[in-house]
Parts: structure tokens; C-alpha cells; sequence
């Protein structure tokens, strides 16, 4: 048998190829997305990482970076027209990677104000709408966030209690939403209430009579990210707040797609950087007389994150290709939610593990992703629930309830 | 005010490099190739003085099909065209070479300032603003870590040993700027999508009306052999016995640092 020529040349005498991504699915990129994505690293290493754990620790937000977010074309990226970039599905999965190579709470800000809020008013608003928030989400003058978990109703939004009734040319809503992102920060909510055509949706402004929000406190996940609790009592919106487009579950639903599909894309940043903290680490820490990494039990873990991560990127990269041709299904964004979001949690335990005590504090990446993470196994769908839609679309029966 | 900058795409500073053992050249192969950090303190300070006084800025490049690189993250940030000198002769040139390629390129149009890094992170040699000034007939104002311009005239802070000195500078000029004379802007996402609309030219160095130029025979200068510069020695451990400051005082006394 011959030798493959492949095999022929000396590992040495070639480029080295990236631990992170060593079946080189970066080179499926185009040169834009490449771009991107080397613009997005940069500006988070430099701007964001140097702060990240001050902020962790206090449970802030570093609310100084919406503007350089804004400057980036970040927000509502996805989109067209109306002051937004317009760029690719891939483009975008991409930029929300590099965002959680910085921290989830960092991706999420973004996916909320791109996915949550300006993707409903794009999809489901009126033409006065659009014009209205649409420039102003845009350029990071006007935060938004959604509105549709409620304290006793996550995975069930079909149960939520929110309410809204018309009274003359008005409309009044009432209820409770609850770990809702950005709320407390945001300018407009997105809020989800049933309604005698169904469930509709609203666009709800900071400071209308009857509407608060109240930061959660004590969180130990996405501590740089605000989480907060939306009240509504008695709140009088005009008719021109309801968003049109939307009647039913579809509208929320089509939401959570797209903010589905950017984590499906931003967890494998979480997890390279604890894979790439996991390496370095391993490299230089001694025992027994020799760098960690000179042990089996150490490679056989960085062998298994190694291959989980190009495994998730081929899948994130595929999803992203399917949407960008106009034919991603639910089912294939909760495959690609779910099976990278569950890469990752265990990238970054196996990761902490080789960091040893260190992995667990703020010094080093590792613990602060690791925690960030269960809460991204929750949001946008539970483990649970994708599992449940994978299984409806494989078997044709719906165990939901 | 049309302001080139020159642009060069360098491996990735952050790795390590390594030389061709025959050719003594860097291995551009073997690490990620990005627009040379040093030269986006030029493409801002360009794009603030076309801003500021109207015109453009033309990013100009000698280096291989990759270096389209450079330039495409040059027209990101917002400049307005580019070129590029590519040749597969050209691979090897030496800075004189290379200034000749460049000015040639630059000279093609009228331009009011030439801006460049003070040196590029690969090759360190530091003399091709000087030719360029040289080659283009105009002046070079060097090392500059401030920029502004009242649309004449460029007004240029030099850091120097002491202090800093501020030249009243002629257009047309070069000048050479330091990292941190400002801050360069991120390319936004609706520049790096707008940057394939940019025209963007290729040409050779024969095209450019240069005949004999190019790396290897035709350089000017050839590197015969490099040679390992000598390990540094293991540091002299102090072991604290209640004087140990004391003990390091003196031994920093005696290499004559403090």
C-alpha cells in the first residue's frame, strides 16, 4: 500500500494547526466572516476580558461597551435595513463565538437586543415601528429585551398568566415576567400576554404608568449580565404598540429560533476558551515532575474537548448554512442548541478539572464560563425541551404534557 | 487631502517565528498572516486627516495574493481603495527594493502625505520611509507620535530622548508614525461588507515601469548565514538570610542598573 501523500511531509516543517480547531473549520469561512470574526476577538480581548472579572464579581454589566457594540454593527446584525448591517446567518453565529470566548453574559446582551427584541419588531412590526426602534436599537441608543417567561411558566409559554385586554383604543396589560435579560436596562420590552385573539405581542416602554422591572439578585451564573423580574400592573398601551405580525405561540417561538441558533454558535467560544485555558495551563503546570501535560489522563481529556469542539463547529457551521439558504428547521436549530450547549458544559468541567483549585476562581476563565453555561443549558429551551422537539421530529409523537 | 498609507501583511507577532534553513528568510507559512498591527496606527491616522480635510485614503501594498488581506482590513476601517504589488519575484526583496516597488505605486497618482509604520514587525529594518521619501523627491518626518493637519500643512510631534519636538511639516511628505499616536477604530461590521465594493488593484513591478527589481539575485542584499545569539545565563539565586535585600542591592550596585 502506498503512503498517502499527506503523511509524507514532517510535521514540523508545516503551519501548526490550531488545537481549537484542528480540522481548520475556520477556512470554510468566506473572508468576510473571517474578518468578522478576527474583529469581534479582538475588540473582546481588548476591551472586554481586561474588565470581565471585576465585573463578574460585582454582578455588573460593563454598560460602557454598548456604544463600542454599537460601532461594531453588532446589534441586530443579522438584519436588514433599517440602520442594520445585514449580514450572513454564518457572519453572525461567528460574531456571537467571540462574544462568549468573552463571557455568555456578553453574547446574551447582544442576542437579546439583535435576536429577542429588534428581530420581533423587524419581523412582526409595523412599518412606523420599525422606523421607530429599529435606527435607534441599532446604534445602542435604545435597549431592548422579551418578555415571555413567567415565574410559573418556562417551558410551557402556553400557560403564561400575562394578560391583555382592550379598553377603548387601548390596551391594558397585566402580569409578571420573570429572568428576563437586559430588563432593567431596557428602554423597550417585548412583552408576550394572552389575549382574546390568542397570545399577542407589545411593545412596552420604560416608563409607562404600571410597568417596573426588579433585578434579580444572587445569581451564581451570568453574574456580568442583568437578569430581572418585568412587573405589569394595569399598564395602558396604545393600539400602535401591538405588533401585528404575530398571533399565537408562532411569534415567541420564531424568536427563540433565532436566538437558539446564535448560542448553538457562542457556546463553542465559551468552550474553546476553556480548552485553550485548559491547554496552556496543563503546558506549564508541573507534577510529579513534568509538565500535566505530559500525562495520559490529561491528553485523553484535551483529546475528547479537542474533538467535541470541531464537532460542534461542523455543526454550527452547517446550521448556519441551511439558514443562510432560507432552510433551517426548529428541529435542526434545538439539535444544534442542544448538542453544543451540552459540549460545552462538559468542556468546561473537564477543563476546571485540569485547572485543579485554580479552575475555580476568577483568576482564570474557566469557572466563570463553567457557571455561565448551566444557565444557557436552561435558557432558550431547556435541555429538556429540545430533546422533546428532536424526539416529536424523529418519531412523530409529541410527548410534550 | 489623498493620503497613502502603506500596509503590510506579517505573520502573527503573537507567535513565534522561525527562519528557512536554507534561504534564511521568515516562514510566512507557518503562522496566521494579519495586516502588521503597527500599520493600523497608519490607516487611522489617515482616515482622521481625510475626515478632517475631505479626500481619501489609497492603501498601498507590495507582498504576496495574501497580502489582499491587509488591504481588504485597510478598506474595512475605512479607507477608500487599494493596490497591490504582487510578483513572485518579489519574494526576498530588501528594504531598498522595496521602497522602490512602493514609491513606484504611490507615484502613480498625486498625494499630499505618505503615511507609514516606523517599521514593520517582521523584518525590523526600519529604513524604507526614509527611501520612500527619497525615491517620491519630498521630505520625511519620522517617529511621528502626533498627527494634525489645518489641511496645508501637517503639524508633527516627535518624541525624543528629552522630550518632544513639533516640526511644521510641507505637503506633499512621508511620515512615519509610532504605535499609540492614536487609537486605530475597529473596522464596523458595515465597513468589512462594504470593503469587496472597494476597487482594489493588482499590479506587477513590470507593469509599474520597473524592470530589474525582485528578492534573491536581484536584490541588492543577500543574508549569507544567521547564527544563534548565545543562551543567556542561568540569574544568581539569593538565598534570604535576614540580608537578602541587602545582598540584591548590591548585586544591582555592581551591574551598575541601580
Amino acid at each position: 500500500m502506498g503512503r498517502m501523500a499527506t503523511d509524507t511531509a514532517p510535521e514540523g516543517s508545516r503551519p501548526r494547526l490550531d488545537p481549537a480547531d484542528l480540522y481548520a473549520v475556520d477556512q470554510l469561512l468566506g473572508d468576510e466572516e473571517r474578518l468578522i470574526q478576527l474583529t469581534v476577538r479582538d475588540f473582546v480581548r481588548e476591551r472586554f476580558l481586561p474588565q470581565v472579572a471585576e465585573h463578574y464579581a460585582a454582578g455588573t454589566f460593563p454598560r460602557e461597551l454598548i456604544p463600542w457594540l454599537a460601532g461594531l454593527g453588532l446589534f441586530g446584525m443579522h438584519l436588514e435595513g433599517h440602520g442594520c448591517a445585514g449580514a450572513s446567518a454564518v457572519a453572525y453565529g461567528v460574531a456571537c463565538e467571540e462574544l462568549e470566548a468573552g463571557d455568555s453574559g456578553l453574547r446574551s446582551f447582544v442576542s437579546v437586543q439583535g435576536s429577542l427584541a429588534m428581530f420581533p419588531i423587524h419581523r412582526f412590526g409595523s412599518e412606523e415601528q420599525r422606523d421607530r426602534w429599529l435606527p435607534e436599537m441599532a446604534a445602542g441608543r435604545a435597549i431592548g429585551c422579551f418578555g415571555l417567561t413567567e415565574p410559573d411558566a418556562g417551558s410551557d409559554p402556553a400557560a403564561m398568566r400575562s394578560h391583555a385586554r382592550r379598553a377603548g383604543g387601548d390596551w391594558v396589560l397585566s402580569g409578571t415576567k420573570m429572568w428576563i435579560t437586559n430588563g432593567s436596562l431596557a428602554d423597550i420590552a417585548v412583552v408576550w400576554a394572552q389575549t382574546d385573539e390568542g397570545i399577542r405581542g407589545f411593545l412596552v416602554e420604560r416608563g409607562t404608568p404600571g410597568f417596573s422591572a426588579r433585578d434579580i439578585e444572587g445569581k451564581l451564573s451570568l453574574r456580568a449580565s442583568v437578569t430581572s423580574e418585568l412587573i405589569l400592573e394595569e399598564v395602558r398601551v396604545p393600539e400602535a404598540s401591538l405588533l401585528p405580525g404575530a398571533r399565537g405561540l408562532g411569534g415567541p417561538l420564531a424568536c427563540l429560533d433565532e436566538a437558539r441558533y446564535g448560542i448553538a454558535w457562542g457556546v463553542l467560544g465559551a468552550a474553546r476558551a476553556c480548552f485553550e485555558a485548559a491547554v496552556e495551563y496543563a503546558r506549564s503546570r508541573e507534577a510529579f515532575g513534568h509538565p500535566i501535560a505530559h500525562f495520559q489522563l490529561t491528553q485523553a481529556k484535551l483529546a475528547e474537548m479537542a474533538t467535541r469542539l470541531v464537532q460542534g463547529r461542523l455543526v454550527a457551521h452547517r446550521l448556519g448554512t441551511l439558514k443562510d439558504a432560507g432552510r433551517a428547521r426548529t428541529v435542526q436549530v434545538s439539535l444544534a442548541k442542544r448538542a453544543n450547549t451540552r459540549t460545552a458544559v462538559e468542556i468546561a468541567r473537564a477543563a476546571r478539572t485540569i485547572l485543579g483549585a485554580n479552575g475555580l476562581t476568577l483568576d482564570y476563565p474557566v469557572a466563570r464560563h463553567m457557571a455561565n453555561l448551566e444557565a444557557v443549558l436552561t435558557y432558550e429551551g431547556t435541555e429538556e425541551v429540545h430533546t422533546l422537539i428532536l424526539g416529536k421530529a424523529i418519531t412523530g409523537e409529541d410527548a410534550f404534557g | 487631502m489623498n493620503v497613502v498609507v502603506c500596509v503590510k501583511l506579517v505573520p502573527d507577532p503573537d507567535s513565534v517565528g522561525q527562519l528557512d534553513a536554507t534561504t534564511h528568510r521568515l516562514r510566512r507559512d507557518l503562522a496566521e498572516p494579519v495586516l502588521d498591527p503597527g500599520d493600523e496606527f497608519g490607516v487611522e491616522a489617515g482616515l482622521r486627516l481625510v475626515e478632517a480635510h475631505g479626500g481619501e485614503v489609497r492603501v498601498v501594498s507590495m507582498g504576496p495574493e495574501r497580502a489582499l488581506d491587509a488591504i481588504r482590513k485597510a478598506l474595512a476601517m475605512g479607507a477608500a481603495r487599494g493596490v497591490l504589488v504582487t510578483d513572485d519575484g518579489l519574494g526576498g526583496s530588501d528594504a531598498l527594493t522595496t521602497a522602490k516597488v512602493l514609491a513606484a505605486a504611490i507615484g502613480r497618482e498625486p498625494f499630499d502625505v505618505v503615511i507609514t509604520a516606523t517599521e514593520s514587525t517582521d523584518g525590523y529594518t526600519g529604513i524604507v520611509p526614509q527611501a520612500l521619501a527619497e525615491l517620491l523627491g519630498v521630505p520625511a518626518v519620522t517617529f511621528a507620535s502626533g498627527v494634525v493637519s489645518d489641511g496645508t500643512a501637517l503639524t508633527v510631534t516627535r518624541q525624543t530622548e528629552s522630550g518632544s519636538e513639533t516640526i511644521l511639516a510641507g505637503l506633499p511628505c512621508v511620515v512615519s508614525v509610532t504605535a499609540g499616536v492614536n487609537e486605530p477604530r475597529y473596522p464596523s461590521l458595515r465597513g468589512i461588507m462594504g470593503a469587496k465594493s472597494k476597487p482594489m488593484d493588482r499590479c506587477t513591478p513590470v507593469e509599474l515601469g520597473l524592470e530589474a527589481v525582485g528578492g534573491g539575485a536581484a536584490a541588492g542584499q543577500t543574508v549569507v548565514s544567521v547564527t544563534a545569539a548565545d543562551e543567556r545565563r542561568a540569574g544568581e539565586v539569593v538565598t534570604d538570610d535576614g540580608d537578602g535585600a541587602h545582598r540584591i542591592v548590591l548585586l544591582l550596585a555592581g551591574a551598575r542598573v541601580i
